[in-house]
């Protein structure tokens, strides 16, 4: 294909020594004797160590046992974030003090959420982005976060080796062994906003591995905060660091797409993960839940970004609830707006889609758009955002054939204590149920069926 | 846990006046009542019908979070449409998964009602009461099929002629497209009319005991929250959320004059030997003395009036008279209008190597995480149209 894509934005800043592209190939590469976080200044260098417990044993174990939730005590983790983060705030490392920023809900049924943060976006030259190709390589000449500065990185976050969750307040950072960090984002969306970076030294691209995305699960796991939500934007779905890096953040009310209503599609068979639609939102997704184990989850989703990196189709995640649901959205939001399909009214809000946005909270660079926010252009907006229903279902087949479901007929169904009562089921019901799968089943791979 | 019981002891005992616990067990349904004012929002009393429902003891019971009847088939968007209810101090009704001792799962109806401060507003109790559902096939042809949440906004008035009143109920997503043929199958049973009514007879069964019982000590109930109140009043929301930590700490009102404590934790509590009535309402220098340094009272005064953060060493006297040195820690911090609106100081006790979480956070670090926490708890304060903050 010889057209490429583009579209022309300000790129979010995200670190102090972030500068534009301009300068950055001008630099030297290595050795720049100014505390980053490249293997030039970081010999000798410490940083707290958090070792996360691996989750092996039965997904949901929590819950039985009564550990989650927003009543219960403080996670040390989840003390740990905002610890780290109220230190870098206090030493002004931050663009802005984002909790100055006016917010609110807006009025209507969905309960979207509106941030007025003027500060956020620079009055700079538009920067271009590829969006044709959600797989891109690493360029080592832009910016990427080993030239963060050491102070913006809060510590290392690693899977313990012994079972147990363990901390460490002063811990080297051992460059041999890739370590993955959390580091601040100095124009942070809300409250400890950070960025989660897998194998920092290793610099990975922008997209989605099995490790990778079991890291980012685990962190929210280990958060234990149902305000805390991670995410995730491929390129050509708004990321601009093409360095493979989540983002996170607290903020305590439901997010828009948390209250949606869903409907459910299928479980797969060997691991009992639970796939459902969105319904009633304005931006088409699927939602992932429960699983075996936290693994089981978690590859089901990774499956599904990596076919959708493969069909070069952009896609933002959404992991909640401590890591019980998370929502998958692919989007073509900026590939519209390369080809000028975009309403002008919309661009000039200047709101690029991200996850955050396609959850529901928006943050709004001009007072006349805070002023004027309501349910109805927020839905409008989202709307763009979304994949039609057909190319939806399209997309959906891809997913759900590349995460191989397997049968599960209704024998399997009813072992499982959230499904209906089968014994109850009428000739009726089943005829409905039948009726109602067509619309999931693959052509040609007759042994996918549905459970309605 | 042997002050969380007591802690829960108290939760009847300063509110209703004795008997009240066996008026209430004379009532055959099911239903429990917690207290959100106590960290981990447990269980105060469970009545003998949802002991018998869930097959748990008494024991097993009290003092836990109603979480602990959850699992893995549960909803977790009820979950969350309960959590939200807490938070907002309103009622919800909805149909629920949830598990038996022996683990097996049954669906019920599940209704929560908040019980208010007459004096106040503040959320004393929230009651919950259960009632099963048979394993009936839900009606998929009926027009008016309702999603499998719905949320009633009750305002009940408690006279004494006591009678639910629903405003009006409101479903938490509209009905279904025409065109989706899928249904939910994860909800199998629907309420009956039967079902909703034994929920109302039983929430004014409730309401009736627990406002009788109040009226002797004075100290009165209701189910309605009235809207003008002298005193800020933190809502359940805010209160929740800073109950989470564990931190000595108290918040500071500061758009009332001379900026008097909304919030004190647990642990600020435990360190001065105060309990909560006794400083809600007061200014924090009752934690000054003779020998405190009126140097660094000046220092955080200052600091205060130029709404700045500040750190001291400063000798603090508890109410048994007895001093002890308090790093303390007082920040600003801001609510969703993105002003400054409460003062939040963090305490720490000189030479305390109480490593309550046996964590290893340094004591700024600890105190750190405590403003870190407020901000978050606050940041949403007064940022919706049911804001939890009344007066």
């Amino acid at each position: 294909m010889s057209l490429m894509l583009r579209i022309k934005r300000v790129p979010t800043v995200v670190s102090n020594y972030q500068k534009e592209e301009a300068e950055e190939g001008a630099r030297r590469a290595g050795g720049c004797g100014r505390n980053c976080f490249n293997k030039c200044c970081l010999p000798g260098a410490k940083l707290p160590l958090y070792a996360y417990k691996r989750a092996d044993s039965i997904a949901n174990e929590k819950s039985l046992v009564g550990l989650e939730d927003s009543e219960a005590p403080m996670a040390f983790l989840d003390s740990l974030v905002l610890g780290e983060w109220e230190d870098r705030m206090q030493r002004g490392l931050f663009r802005y003090d984002v909790t100055a920023c006016e917010t609110k809900v807006i009025p209507g049924k969905n309960g979207f959420i509106a941030q007025l943060n003027e500060g956020r976006h620079l009055k700079k030259r538009p920067t271009e982005f590829r969006v044709d190709k959600v797989l891109q390589p690493f360029d080592g000449n832009k910016f990427n976060f080993t030239k963060v500065g050491q102070e913006e990185v809060l510590f290392q976050f690693e899977a313990s080796g012994d079972g147990e969750a363990q901390f460490f307040p002063e811990a080297p950072i051992d460059a041999e062994n890739s370590p993955s960090v959390v580091a601040i984002n100095v124009s942070p969306i809300e409250y400890g906003h950070v960025l989660l970076i897998p194998r920092i030294l290793d610099c990975l691209p922008q997209r989605i591995d099995h490790e990778s995305f079991l890291l980012a699960l685990h962190m929210v796991v280990e958060a234990d905060n149902p305000f805390f939500r991670l995410g995730y934007n491929s390129l050509g779905a708004f990321a601009t660091i093409n360095h493979l890096h989540f983002q996170a953040y607290y903020l305590a009310v439901p997010f828009p797409v948390e209250k949606a209503s869903t409907k459910k599609t299928t479980t797969l068979g060997n691991s009992a993960v639970k796939v459902s639609e969105l319904r009633n939102y304005p931006v088409r997704g699927l939602v992932f839940e429960g699983g075996n184990t936290l693994e089981d989850l978690s590859n089901a989703v990774s499956d599904s970004c990596v076919c959708l990196q493969e069909n070069n189709i952009p896609y933002n995640v959404l992991i909640s609830d401590c890591g019980k649901r998370i929502f998958l959205f692919p989007q073509c939001y900026a590939e519209k707006q390369a080809m000028g399909e975009v309403r002008s009214e919309l661009l000039d809000t200047q709101v690029n889609p991200a996850v955050w946005e396609i959850s529901g909270h928006m943050v709004l660079k001009r007072k006349e758009d805070y002023e004027g926010a309501s349910e109805e252009n927020a839905w409008r907006l989202l709307a763009e955002v979304s994949l039609s229903e057909e190319r939806f279902q399209e997309v959906k087949a891809l997913v759900f054939e590349a995460i191989s479901c397997s049968l599960s007929d209704a024998d399997t169904a009813s072992q499982n204590p959230s499904e209906e009562d089968v014994e109850d089921q009428s000739a009726e019901d089943m005829l409905a149920m039948q009726q109602g799968s067509h619309t999931a089943i693959i052509a040609g791979t007759h042994d996918c069926l549905v459970i309605q | 846990m042997e002050s969380l019981l007591a802690l829960i002891e108290q939760s009847f005992n300063g509110r209703y006046s004795r008997h009240v616990t066996e008026a209430l067990d004379e009532l055959p349904d099911s239903f429990t009542i917690t207290d959100p004012s106590i960290c981990g929002h447990p269980i105060v009393f469970a009545s003998r019908g949802f002991l018998k429902m869930c097959g748990y003891s008494k024991e097993e019971v009290i003092g836990q979070n109603g979480r602990i009847f959850q699992g893995p088939g549960t909803n977790r968007r009820s979950v969350m449409e309960i959590r939200e209810a807490i938070r907002e101090e309103r009622t919800v009704q909805l149909n629920l998964l949830n598990y038996r001792k022996d683990g097996t799962p049954f669906w019920m109806l599940f209704h929560m009602n908040p019980v208010f401060s007459k004096e106040d507003g503040r959320v004393i109790h929230f009651v919950a009461v259960q009632v099963p559902l048979s394993g009936r096939r839900s009606r998929r042809s009926s027009a008016n099929f309702s999603e499998d949440i719905m949320f009633g906004s009750c305002r009940r008035e408690v006279c004494s002629d006591s009678f639910l009143e629903v405003d009006r109920v409101l479903e938490f997503n509209s009905v279904p497209d025409s065109d989706s043929a899928g249904v939910e199958i994860d909800e199998p049973c629907e309420a009956s009319e039967l079902d909703k009514g034994r929920v109302a007879s039983a929430i004014n069964s409730i309401m009736s005991i627990l406002t009788h019982y109040s009226e002797s000590t004075g100290r009165l109930v209701c189910g309605k929250k009235r809207s003008c109140y002298g005193t800020s009043v933190l809502g359940s929301s805010i209160t929740i959320s800073l109950g989470r930590i564990k931190q000595s700490f108290v918040l500071a009102d500061m758009h009332l004059p001379d900026l008097p404590i909304v919030y004190a934790s647990d642990a600020f509590l435990k360190l001065t030997g105060y309990s909560r009535h006794e400083v809600l309402g007061r200014n924090c220098r009752f934690l000054s003395g003779m020998v405190t340094d009126p140097s660094t009272l000046l220092y955080i005064k200052e600091s205060i009036r130029a709404e700045r953060p500040c750190t001291v060493r400063i000798l603090n006297y508890r109410k048994d008279g007895s001093t002890f040195w308090n790093l303390l820690h007082i920040s600003p911090v801001r609510d969703a209008s993105g002003k400054n609106a409460y003062f939040v100081g963090v305490q720490i006790e000189e030479g305390s190597c109480r490593n309550q979480d046996g964590d290893g956070l340094s004591v700024e670090m600890r105190q750190r995480s405590t403003v870190g926490a407020v901000r978050v708890a606050l940041r949403t304060l007064s940022m919706s149209a049911g804001s939890s903050r009344s007066g």
